[in-house]
C-alpha cells in the first residue's frame, strides 16, 4: 500500500513540478522551509535558554543577542520583518532534535562546529558567527591563576550534551589530572551550584563564561583563567537536505559580516546606495541580481542591514556594550586584525 | 469452537489498528531519517565513549564504549532505586504506624510529615534538597568531623573506607549463620507444631547472626581496618577530603528526596492494612491470651499485608521511575548519562530512547513480578 501512495505523491510532485515551473522561482520551489517559512509568516529560530550577549530573553520576552540577530537577519530577508520570528529555548542536549525534527528551522544557540555533528546527523553547519575557546573560571579566593595549578580530585561543573564535557576530558588527560565532573542539564544549574561552591572551577566556552559571570551572586570574585583549551566555532545550523534555505541563512551571516567590512551601518545602508563601490552597490542592492539565485527579491541583504544592523553593530550592541566581552578578539575582521573572513557576494 | 463474528471483528479491529498506528510511525521515521541522512544501527554502543562520569559503581572512564556508559547509568538508577525503596519503607511503616498512634504529639506530627510532603511537587523537593541544603553545608576546610571520621559538607559526604583481610571467611561465616537460623526455624516449627512448645527463634538468631561473624575475626584470621579521609589542599581556598568514600551530594539529596517523598504514600498504605483489619480480630486474638505483640505479629501484619503490598508495589515503581528526575541535579543516573550525554554525543536518538524506554519497562516489571510473588505468598491460602 506504502508502495503505491509512494508512486502517487512523486507523480503528483512531478505534476506540480511542471506546472509551476513558469509561475515560481526555482529557489522558492526546491525549498520547502523557504516556502513553510512565507506561509507561516515567521521564522522558526531554536536559541538558548538564556545566555546573555547571544540568546537572551529580557522580562518582556524579548529576544537579544548575536545568535538572535542571525535569525532576524533571516527573517528580514526571508519576510521582510526582522521581528517575524519565533524563538525557541532549547537546552544543549534538545537543540538538535528539535532541529532534526522540524520543530524549528534555524538552530542559532552557540553551537561548536564539528566533524561528526556536521557529517553523522542530519546537520549542516551554514558559517561561524562567533569564534571562541573552551575555558575555565574560578574563584578569585582560590589563588590559581592558571590551569598549571590545578591538582587531583577537583571538581569541575559543566553541562551535559556539549562538546565541553568531550574537551574536558580531553584537557584532564593530557595533564594527568584526575578530576571529578558534574554535569548538569541546564545552564542555570551549573552555575548555582558552581556558585554554592559544589564544583572548584567551572567549564565552558569562553563566551559562556563571560556571559553566566554576570549572573553569579558576586561576579567579582571570579576570573576566568588565561588559558583556552579547545577550538569553539560557534554558528547556525540548518537540517541537511535543503540546500536553498542553507544558503539563504549562510548569506544572512555573511552579509552582516561583510556589510561591516564596507562600512555599511543600519544608518547609512540607503545612502550607499549611490556609492562609487560596486561591491558595496551589490550589497544594498542597488547592483546586480544577488536574490533571485535563492528565490529573493533583490533588496534582501538591505532589508537584513537596515533593520538589524552588520555585525560589528551587533557585537558592540549584544557583547561590547553589556559588557561580556568589549574585547573583540579574534572575532575582528580579517582587515582589523581578527578571523572574520567571509567569500564575497557577487 | 463457535466463534461468533460480533466477538472477533472488534478484535481485529483492534490489533489491525496498532500494527497500522506503528507501522506508519515507523515508516515515517525511516523516510524522514533517510532525507536527512541519519543512519539507524546500534553499533554505536561498542565504540568509544569519550566523556567522563562523575561516579560510577563499577570501572568506568571515557576510554570504555557507550553500552559501559550504558551500564553505569543503570546501576547508578538500580542503586538509587534500592536504597530509597528500603528508606522509604522503613520510614513509610513507622510513619504509618506513628499515624494510629493514641499519643496527640506523635500522631499529629505524622500527620503533619505525610501532608507536608506527599502535596510538594518532587521536583521541587529535589531542588530544595540539592540547592538549598547543599548551601548550608560546610565547605571541606570548615566541616566538623561527625563521631571523628564522618565529614559531611558540600562537596559530599566523606567516609572511611573498610579495609578488610580474609574478606571472603568473613562472608562465608555470614553465609552459615543464615543457614544455622534457616535450620533453627524449621526445626522450631516442627516442635511447636508437634509439642506446642515455642522456641525463642529470634533471640537465637540475633545471637548467632552476631557470634559467627565475630568469632571469625578471633579464629578466621579476618580483620577489619578503618581508611579515615584526610582534607588535601588544592588551592589557597580550595579543599577535598582523600582516602576513603566519598559520597556525592547529588546521590545524597536525591535519595533523601525520593524516600521522603514516598514513605508518605507508603505510610498511608500501612495506615490504610491496619485500619482494614476489622477489630474483631484484635480482641478475639487478645481473648484467647495472645500478648499485644503476638497480636500484632501473628494476628494483624498478616492481614494487613494483603491490603498494604498491592498499593506499596505501586509507591515502589514510582520511586524507580521518579529516579529519573535525577537529570536535574547532575547524579548520572540512566538518563542524564545514557538518553543526555551518550544521545547528545552520538545524536542516536530514537535508538537511546528506545534502549532508555525498554529498560525502565523492564525494571518496573521486574519489580512487579517480585512483588506479586510476595503478595502471593501471604495471600489467603485457599483450601
Amino acid at each position: 500500500m506504502f508502495k503505491y501512495l509512494k508512486q502517487l505523491t512523486s507523480l503528483v510532485a512531478m505534476v506540480a513540478v511542471l506546472f509551476t515551473f513558469t509561475t515560481e522561482s526555482m529557489a522558492a520551489k526546491k525549498s520547502k522551509t523557504l516556502k513553510n517559512t512565507q506561509k507561516k509568516g515567521f521564522v522558526r529560530c531554536g536559541v538558548s535558554q538564556g545566555l546573555p550577549g547571544f540568546s537572551n530573553a529580557d522580562a518582556a520576552g524579548n529576544w537579544t543577542g548575536i545568535d538572535v540577530d542571525v535569525c532576524r537577519a533571516v527573517a528580514a530577508a526571508v519576510l521582510g520583518d526582522a521581528n517575524k520570528v519565533k524563538f525557541t529555548p532549547l537546552s544543549a542536549k534538545e537543540r538538535f532534535t528539535a532541529l532534526t525534527s522540524g520543530e524549528i528551522d534555524i538552530l542559532s544557540r552557540n553551537t561548536t562546529w564539528t566533524l561528526s555533528r556536521d557529517a553523522d546527523i542530519g546537520l549542516t553547519f551554514v558559517g561561524v558567527n562567533f569564534y571562541d575557546g573552551q575555558g575555565f573560571m574560578v574563584r578569585k579566593s582560590s589563588g590559581i591563576t592558571s590551569t598549571s595549578q590545578f591538582k587531583d580530585g577537583i571538581s569541575a561543573c559543566t553541562n551535559i550534551g556539549t562538546t565541553t564535557e568531550l574537551n574536558m576530558r580531553d584537557f584532564f588527560n593530557s595533564k594527568g589530572i584526575k578530576y571529578e565532573p558534574v554535569a548538569f542539564e541546564k545552564a542555570d544549574e551549573v552555575v548555582a551550584a558552581y556558585d554554592a561552591g559544589r564544583c572548584d572551577t567551572y567549564t565552558t566556552d569562553k563566551s559562556g563564561l563571560a556571559a553566566q559571570r554576570t549572573k553569579m551572586s558576586n561576579p567579582d570574585e571570579h576570573i576566568v583563567l588565561p588559558e583556552t583549551v579547545s577550538k569553539e566555532p560557534l554558528g547556525p545550523v540548518v537540517r541537511q537536505g535543503d540546500s536553498v534555505w542553507e544558503d539563504i541563512v549562510r548569506w544572512s551571516l555573511n552579509t552582516m559580516i561583510e556589510a561591516e567590512e564596507y562600512g555599511i551601518t543600519s544608518s547609512n545602508a540607503d545612502m550607499m546606495k549611490t556609492s562609487d563601490n560596486p561591491a558595496i552597490k551589490r550589497l544594498v542592492g542597488a547592483e546586480g541580481e544577488l536574490g533571485a539565485a535563492f528565490g529573493l527579491d533583490n533588496d534582501w541583504s538591505l532589508r537584513i542591514i537596515k533593520q538589524v544592523g552588520n555585525y560589528g553593530e551587533s557585537y558592540k550592541r549584544n557583547i561590547a556594550d553589556t559588557g561580556i566581552l568589549p574585547d573583540r578578539g579574534p572575532n575582528e575582521l580579517w582587515t582589523k586584525g581578527g578571523i572574520l573572513y567571509v567569500p564575497p557576494a557577487r | 469452537m463457535n466463534f461468533k463474528l460480533k466477538d472477533i471483528v472488534p478484535q481485529l479491529i483492534t490489533v489491525l489498528a496498532v500494527i497500522f498506528i506503528f507501522g506508519f510511525f515507523t515508516y515515517n521515521a525511516q523516510i524522514n531519517m533517510e532525507n536527512r541522512g541519519i543512519d539507524f544501527g546500534y553499533g554505536f554502543l561498542s565504540q568509544e565513549s569519550s566523556f567522563d562520569v562523575q561516579f560510577s559503581l563499577i570501572e568506568y572512564d571515557g576510554s570504555h564504549s557507550y553500552f559501559r556508559a550504558y551500564l553505569v547509568g543503570l546501576l547508578n538508577t538500580i542503586l538509587v532505586s534500592v536504597i530509597g525503596i528500603i528508606i522509604a519503607t522503613i520510614l513509610g511503616v513507622i510513619v504509618g504506624v506513628a499515624r494510629l498512634s493514641p499519643n496527640y504529639l506523635i500522631n499529629k506530627f505524622a500527620a503533619f510529615y505525610v501532608e507536608f510532603f506527599r502535596n510538594i511537587p518532587l521536583l521541587l523537593q529535589i531542588f530544595f534538597w540539592y540547592f538549598a541544603a547543599l548551601r548550608a553545608l560546610p565547605l571541606p576546610q570548615n566541616a566538623e568531623a561527625i563521631f571523628g571520621v564522618f565529614f559531611l559538607t558540600i562537596k559530599g559526604l566523606y567516609v572511611p573506607a573498610f579495609i578488610w583481610q580474609n574478606l571472603s571467611i568473613f562472608l562465608y561465616s555470614i553465609i552459615a549463620a543464615v543457614l544455622a537460623i534457616v535450620i533453627i526455624r524449621i526445626h522450631a516449627k516442627k516442635v511447636q507444631e508437634n509439642q506446642g512448645k515455642q522456641i525463642p527463634v529470634f533471640y537465637i538468631s540475633l545471637g548467632l547472626l552476631f557470634i559467627l561473624p565475630l568469632l571469625s575475626f578471633f579464629i578466621g584470621g579476618v580483620s577489619l581496618s578503618f581508611e579515615v579521609p584526610v582534607l588535601k589542599q588544592l588551592a589557597t581556598t580550595s579543599f577535598i577530603y582523600e582516602g576513603g568514600v566519598s559520597l556525592p551530594p547529588e546521590l545524597i539529596a536525591l535519595t533523601l528526596s525520593l524516600s521522603l517523598y514516598t514513605a508518605t504514600f507508603i505510610a498511608e498504605c500501612v495506615r490504610a492494612g491496619i485500619q482494614g483489619v476489622s477489630k474483631g480480630q484484635k480482641e478475639a486474638a487478645a481473648s484467647i491470651g495472645l500478648t499485644p505483640n503476638q497480636v500484632l505479629k501473628l494476628v494483624i501484619m498478616p492481614q494487613a499485608l494483603r491490603i498494604i503490598i498491592p498499593p506499596t508495589t505501586n509507591q515502589y515503581l514510582n520511586l524507580t521511575k521518579n529516579s529519573s528526575l535525577a537529570a536535574a541535579i547532575a547524579y548520572p543516573d540512566l538518563v542524564l548519562v545514557f538518553a543526555g550525554t551518550a544521545l547528545m554525543q552520538t545524536g542516536k536518538a530514537i535508538e537511546i530512547v528506545s534502549i532508555t524506554m525498554f529498560t525502565y519497562l523492564t525494571l518496573s516489571i521486574s519489580i512487579s513480578i517480585l512483588m506479586n510473588w510476595y503478595n502471593k505468598r501471604i495471600a489467603i491460602q485457599e483450601k
